[in-house]
Parts: structure tokens; C-alpha cells; sequence
């Protein structure tokens, strides 16, 4: 009786000797798991990124990556913009395997202004119309097999859209 | 109450085009109102387009994108008649959808 009164807690401890081992292993894989489950996780809005100041900083929170600049990406916005309100902006792509679209200006006050997934079988072409507080630049990144591409077009603006 | 969501999906064959507008203010928080408060934030944050039951656009918003947004995408394959179903969500939870038969 005595022996196994003495051998109980040993084997306790052991327990949670092992459990301490498993959670420890748990934590180092977390930074890698995590990476993956991010890029995974397409559906969920992307918080961070809409919060950033600067494009590279809004860039690099959307995707974890910096883009380079590609002639593939074709940027179509106006020269002069007389309204900042409503500022009409089309960016296509001639890469293959497209995933993603965003466009960014880089001086309003959060530089990402719309970010799109492009599911297989979805031309990577997309129109819209985009608010702008003063003459900067229009950014557009493409994400396609994996890596990000960009190009970027001045637009002046007459009126901000922004401010108030 | 009508739909806040306007649609026209045409399929030329072997791609529908899509185009949609949409009812919102799109409040970016930056503007301030007649006495001079500012406006808080009020916008879409997520838009879906779904067809056949899968999704083949979706759209992340940020407080940029204009007053009453305008979206046009285009995808491989569409019947005519066939539904395409689209939704959003805005920044306070609020939230609509529509259906809209591809011409």
C-alpha cells in the first residue's frame, strides 16, 4: 500500500512534468504556425492593415511581405482629379495566379483603401472609386503566385476628400 | 425597405461581368458635420459576391472607399439566370443582402 501511496505522487509530478514539456513545444511552434494560418484566415477582415499610416507599413501588415515594382500591374486612374470625393481607379494584371488586389493612397490618413481577393477562376481586374485627401500616390499591389508586385500613378487632386 | 444594393451581372458567354453600387455613407471620421463635430466612422467593411455557392470576389473596405461605393470584377463562367448572391457588412454590424439573376 505504502509503496504505491509513495509512487503516486512521483508519477504526478511526471504528468505534469510532461504537460509543462508539451506546452512548452506548443509555444516555440506558434511563430511558425501561425504565418500559414494568417495567409489561411483570407475571409477575416484585415484590422491591422486598414489602421496603418503609411503604405509600406499597411502593405507589409496585409500580406507580411514588401512587393517590388512589376510593368505587369497596370494602374488606371485620372491625372487631375477635380473631386478627391470620388476618385474613379481600375487596376488589371497580365501575371498569372492572382490572389489578391489592393490599392493604397499613400497620404490619406490610413494609406489602404481596399483590398480584394481574387479566387481562382476571377479575372484580376477590378473598378472602383476611391476617396483621396490630397495630390499623392495611388498604389497598386498585386499579389500573384505568391509574390507581391506593385506600381504606383501621381494623381493631382483640386478638392481633398477627406477633410471637412 | 428596398435593397440598399444595386447589381448587374451580364454573362458574355464564357465570363460574367459584375458591376455593383451600393447605399452608404461611407463615413471615414474625418469629416465633421454642419456644427462642426466630427462625423465618426461609418463604412463597409467587408463585401461577397457568391456564386454557386462559392465566393467569387470579396472585397475588404477601409473608411477610402467613396460615398455610395461602386465595385465592377468579372469572373469565368455564369449561366443567364442563374443567381449571385451579395452581401456586406459595415463597421456598426449593420448589414444587408440581395440576390440578383445574372442576365
Amino acid at each position: 500500500m505504502t509503496t504505491t501511496h509513495d509512487g503516486f505522487p512521483a508519477t504526478r509530478r511526471l504528468i505534469l512534468k510532461g504537460a509543462g514539456a508539451v506546452a512548452l513545444i506548443g509555444l516555440g511552434n506558434l511563430p511558425f504556425s501561425l504565418s500559414p494560418a494568417f495567409a489561411a484566415a483570407n475571409d477575416k477582415y484585415p484590422e491591422e492593415a486598414f489602421k496603418q499610416k503609411s503604405d509600406a507599413d499597411a502593405i507589409k501588415a496585409l500580406y507580411g511581405k514588401t512587393a517590388e515594382q512589376s510593368d505587369k500591374v497596370k494602374l488606371d486612374a485620372p491625372e487631375i482629379a477635380e473631386n478627391g470625393a470620388v476618385v474613379p481607379i481600375s487596376v488589371s494584371s497580365t501575371l498569372p495566379d492572382v490572389t489578391s488586389i489592393s490599392i493604397l493612397v499613400a497620404e490619406n490618413p490610413n494609406a489602404l483603401a481596399a483590398s480584394y481577393k481574387i479566387p481562382a477562376g476571377t479575372l484580376p481586374s477590378v473598378a472602383n472609386r476611391l476617396k483621396m485627401a490630397k495630390t499623392t500616390n495611388v498604389i497598386a499591389v498585386v499579389e500573384a503566385g505568391g509574390k507581391l508586385y506593385s506600381t504606383s500613378k501621381e494623381v493631382k487632386v483640386t478638392v481633398g476628400g477627406c477633410g471637412g | 425597405m428596398a435593397s440598399t444594393i444595386r447589381v448587374r451581372a451580364i454573362s458574355s458567354g464564357e465570363t460574367t461581368e459584375v458591376q455593383a453600387l451600393i447605399q452608404h455613407p461611407m463615413d471615414s471620421g474625418y469629416v465633421k458635420d454642419a456644427k462642426g463635430d466630427l462625423i465618426p466612422p461609418h463604412f463597409i467593411q467587408q463585401l461577397t459576391f457568391e456564386y454557386d455557392g462559392k465566393n467569387v470576389f470579396l472585397a475588404d473596405w477601409g473608411p477610402a472607399v467613396s460615398k455610395d461605393p461602386y465595385v465592377k470584377f468579372s469572373f469565368k463562367g455564369g449561366k443567364k439566370g442563374d443567381d449571385l448572391k451579395i452581401s456586406w457588412v459595415d463597421n456598426k454590424g449593420a448589414s444587408d443582402t440581395t440576390t440578383a439573376k445574372i442576365q
